[in-house]
């Protein structure tokens, strides 16, 4: 299964889908460390909401290259989208609450939408691999 | 911050990813078995020298100024550009399809976008 999955989901355009994964879960993991070692009483909620989306993104990097199960990546698939969609709302409507921003504001928008496109891309992919891999299976 | 060099790194970043980008449309892997995929192994080895040049002359530089900067976030981002280029390198060589061509052209684009990142927090705005 494991193997499996790795051959599915780290090949083909599977391999750019992680690199950028890869990118976002490095620079929110570096961001967030910065944020809360050093101002983290500024903004507390926006600083914590980014720890968390920091640490979605290195579990969603991690089980698309196959590190771990398929169910795992796409619990961090959708909790990454639901993410962008619920903080995304919350930072428009609840402006006082984030007075600094966190990579999910604005539906990713600081982010040129990247983290709003993302998970769609992530689930999408996962359902491709895995039709094509219970295909070849059956 | 040596504008200089953070402009020269901002180009040469930009050719590579280019480069990338016409192998991946041509369909080419980065096998490092043909001469274009050799150059562009050439001149990202340059960014990648470039920008360990820039990380030390940038967390001297940050550290020896009194003016009022983000620190830790510049220094991150000093050392982000110079550790994202070679995990992407890798990753991009252990894909045999045009794939690994495009894994390199966002590495390299990932790049200028950090030197932006790093021109606004030495000017004071970020």
């Amino acid at each position: 299964m494991a193997d499996g999955l790795k051959a599915s989901t780290r090949s083909g355009p599977g391999r750019l889908l992680i690199a950028v994964y890869g990118i976002f879960a490095l620079a929110a993991t570096a961001r967030s460390a910065v944020q809360i070692t050093t101002r983290f009483e500024q903004a507390p909620l926006a600083y914590l909401l980014s720890a968390f989306a920091a640490v979605v993104y290195v579990v969603a990097t991690l089980a698309l290259a196959g590190v771990v199960s398929r169910r795992i990546a796409y619990l961090a698939c959708g909790v990454e989208l639901a993410g962008v969609i619920v903080i995304g709302a919350a930072s428009l409507v609840f402006v006082d609450a984030f007075p600094d921003a966190t990579v999910w504001s604005d539906f990713g928008g600081g982010y040129g939408f990247i983290p709003l496109v993302l998970p769609v891309l992530g689930l999408l992919w996962l359902r491709h691999t895995g039709l094509r891999h219970s295909e070849e299976a059956g | 911050m040596i504008q200089v060099l953070a402009t020269a790194l901002t180009v040469v970043a930009l050719v590579a990813a280019l480069w990338s980008l016409v192998l991946a449309i041509a369909n080419r892997p980065v096998t490092l078995a043909t001469k274009p995929t050799l150059g562009l192994a050439g001149v990202v080895v340059l960014l990648e020298v470039g920008l360990l040049a820039q990380a030390v002359v940038g967390v001297v530089n940050v550290l020896g100024t009194d003016r009022e900067l983000d620190r830790a976030t510049f220094i991150g981002y000093l050392i982000g550009a110079a550790v994202v280029l070679p995990l992407g390198a890798f990753w991009a060589l252990g894909e045999r399809s045009r794939w690994g061509a495009g894994v390199l052209a966002v590495a390299c684009l990932s790049v200028p976008v950090m030197i932006l990142r790093l021109n606004q927090i030495w000017a004071g705005h970020g």
